[in-house]
Order: C-alpha cells, then sequence, then structure tokens
C-alpha cells in the first residue's frame, strides 16, 4: 500500500482581469508514490480551490497540453512526480517567456503564428501525384525526419530558450525543428519556400547553440540538432544563391 | 519577405576559426609552451629567433599562420558579440562594427605583417 504523505504546492496565480500582478499561493496536497504534479494541482482543484487554472489532457506525456515550470525547470507536469520533491514544497508556474492568460495557461498565440510560417505539412512537387497509390519510402528515409516528427507543441523548448526569452522574434526550437521534419521527409518538395524562414535573422540566426531545448524535450526531438543542420543549409543557400537561375535565389 | 541574415559570413569565419583552433591550439600550447622551454623532443635551439624567423619568411608558413590568425580574431569577435547579447548588450551596427571591424584589422594587420616577412625572405 502507498503511504500517504503531505507536500506543499505552491502555484503562480493571476487573474489579469482583477489582479494587478501575480502572486503565489501554497495548498498541503496529500500525495502518494505514484502521483504527479499534474495529479496534485488536479488534487487542489477538486478538493481545496476550485478557481485554479491550467491545461491538461492525456495524463500520459502524449498531448503536450500540461507543461508548466517546476521550480524553474520546464517539464510536462504529468510526468514529473511529487515523490521526487519531497519533503522540500514545490513551486508551479506557467511557462517562461510566454503571456499568461490565467494562473498557469499560457498564451500560445505566438507560438502557433510561428507554426503556421514554417508550412508545417507535406508540400509535394507539382505532377507528383501517386494517385490511390501510397507513397513508399525506406527505412533510411524515414529515419531522415521521424525523430523530429515526434514534437507534440508542448513548448517546453521554448520556455528553456534564452534566446526567444531575449527576443520573441525568433521563430524558435520546436517551430523549426518541425520545419526540418518537413524539408528531411523524400515526399516533401516545400523546401524553396521554406528557406526565407530559415534565411532570415529570426529564423535559424537567432539559435547560439544553448541547446537547452534538446534538454527539456520530452519527446527527445533534439530541435538544437535541427537549428544547426539548417545553419549548414542556410550558409550554402547564401553563397550558392548565385549559382542558381535568375527567380529561384 | 523576410530580409536574408548577413549572418552566414561570420558564422563562416566563427566556424572556421573555432575549429582550426580545437585542432591547431592544443598543439601550439603543447609546443610552445611546454615541450620547448622543458626541452623535451626539441633542442635548445628549436625556436631561436633564425630558426622562427626563416621559417615564417616562407609563403606558406607566413601566409598560412595570417590566415590563422584572421580566423581565430573573427571566431573571437563573433564570440563576443553573441556572449555580449546573452548578457544584455544587444548588437547594434556599431557594436558589430567594433568587434567585425578589429578582427578585420587584426587580419589585415598579420597579412601586412606576413607579407613583408615573406617579400625580406
Amino acid at each position: 500500500m502507498s503511504q500517504t504523505r503531505t507536500i506543499v504546492i505552491e502555484c503562480l496565480r493571476f487573474h489579469p482581469e482583477t489582479d494587478e500582478a501575480p502572486y503565489y499561493q501554497s495548498y498541503e496536497v496529500p500525495f502518494t508514490e505514484e502521483m504527479s504534479v499534474l495529479e496534485g494541482l488536479q488534487y487542489i482543484k477538486d478538493h481545496l480551490d476550485g478557481t485554479l487554472t491550467f491545461r491538461w489532457s492525456c495524463r500520459m506525456a502524449i498531448c503536450g497540453s500540461c507543461g508548466c515550470m517546476v521550480n524553474d525547470e520546464p517539464v510536462l507536469s504529468c510526468q514529473t512526480f511529487l515523490r521526487d520533491y519531497h519533503p522540500a514544497r514545490i513551486r508551479v508556474e506557467p511557462l517562461a517567456h510566454f503571456p499568461i492568460l490565467r494562473d498557469l495557461a499560457i498564451d500560445q498565440t505566438d507560438f502557433l503564428a510561428k507554426l503556421e510560417s514554417v508550412h508545417p505539412y507535406l508540400i509535394p512537387s507539382t505532377g507528383d501525384d501517386p494517385g490511390d497509390q501510397p507513397r513508399h519510402q525506406t527505412p533510411d528515409q524515414v529515419q531522415d525526419y521521424l525523430g523530429y516528427a515526434q514534437c507534440i507543441n508542448c513548448l517546453l523548448c521554448y520556455a528553456a530558450c534564452p534566446q526567444y526569452g531575449l527576443n520573441d522574434a525568433f521563430t524558435g526550437p520546436a517551430a523549426l525543428a518541425l520545419l526540418h521534419r518537413y524539408n528531411a521527409d523524400s515526399r516533401d518538395a516545400g523546401k524553396d519556400q521554406r528557406m526565407e524562414v530559415i534565411n532570415a535573422e529570426e529564423g535559424v540566426w537567432g539559435c547560439t547553440l544553448v541547446g537547452e531545448c534538446s534538454e527539456v524535450c520530452p519527446k527527445h526531438v533534439d530541435p538544437a540538432r535541427a537549428i544547426n543542420q539548417n545553419k549548414i543549409a542556410s550558409t550554402q543557400d547564401y553563397f550558392l544563391r548565385f549559382l542558381k537561375p535568375r527567380g529561384r535565389r | 519577405m523576410k530580409p536574408r541574415s548577413h549572418e552566414p559570413i561570420f558564422w563562416s569565419l566563427f566556424g572556421g576559426g573555432g575549429m582550426l583552433a580545437a585542432l591547431v591550439g592544443p598543439i601550439l600550447v603543447l609546443i610552445i609552451g611546454l615541450l620547448v622551454p622543458i626541452g623535451l623532443g626539441f633542442g635548445p635551439e628549436a625556436m631561436n629567433y633564425e630558426q622562427m624567423r626563416g621559417l615564417l619568411g616562407h609563403p606558406m608558413m607566413g601566409f598560412g599562420l595570417a590566415i590563422l590568425i584572421a580566423l581565430f580574431f573573427f571566431h573571437a569577435a563573433h564570440r563576443i558579440l553573441h556572449t555580449l547579447h546573452d548578457l544584455g548588450v544587444h548588437a547594434s551596427e556599431r557594436l558589430k562594427l567594433i568587434c567585425y571591424g578589429s578582427a578585420a584589422g587584426g587580419s589585415a594587420l598579420a597579412v601586412l605583417v606576413a607579407l613583408v616577412l615573406v617579400l625580406r625572405g
């Protein structure tokens, strides 16, 4: 039988319409060995304070909804366990670098616009219509993009990225990793459309290879690698564009 | 359309300098800073003036060293610029000019010195 212990969860609270500034509120939460931080928050909402607002859905690190800062580290609260912090208290805050909508829920608008800007879908070449037939890929071709396709848009990488924190014009880790995911796919022919995003100052050149994005990624996507592979692509494009036919520069 | 960044020029110089620093730097430190002074594997005359002067008079050595120094300069300039950004001093046109200008000046000087040494033989 799991023994019940008690931990103090300190939550950042902020209701933009009524509060002047964010503040912290502490709750004493009974927990068992297998309880996650998310379950701790759910306990608060169900038994202690129904006004606490946070996002969650799958409880199993698939949906990417429950990202938050736990003791200043961006984590998915569903795969972070209260037992690892007890007997110390934990501090739960909304993901860093994003505006707060309410309590732990952040405004994702900026990321969604950036995601859209990288054309995150397969763009087949014209005249390449397989009809009813499937498109075949070799295992090697699948491996080229599979790792980058694991992104669940949880935004932990944006909360971890000091460059995004300094300048939010930076396209950022997840959007650039997804850009690379489609560029690396043998079925895609949309590279030229995505090159403008890569080549911009706010594209791959906003990154200084701190690497925290890859450290915190719960799906091991390795955005830092994707971005730095595209620094090479952008450099080639910069110098070799003069060899391309006019109109494609 | 978003304007294209000119970072590839400076990133290439930075990358080239970084790679050479990693490859050549430790060997130079080992030879010049340790092995020659303690006389391990090198005679006492290994780095005397005539020996070194003769070496740098050869175009391959003179200009090779100048290019190495130039890339080191650009590597340092790029790193300083980006570290300043991390510390809250953001890259203005003036700051870029100071960083990359110093690197370009140092590089020009290195090439000039190499040219003089090589021409004099």
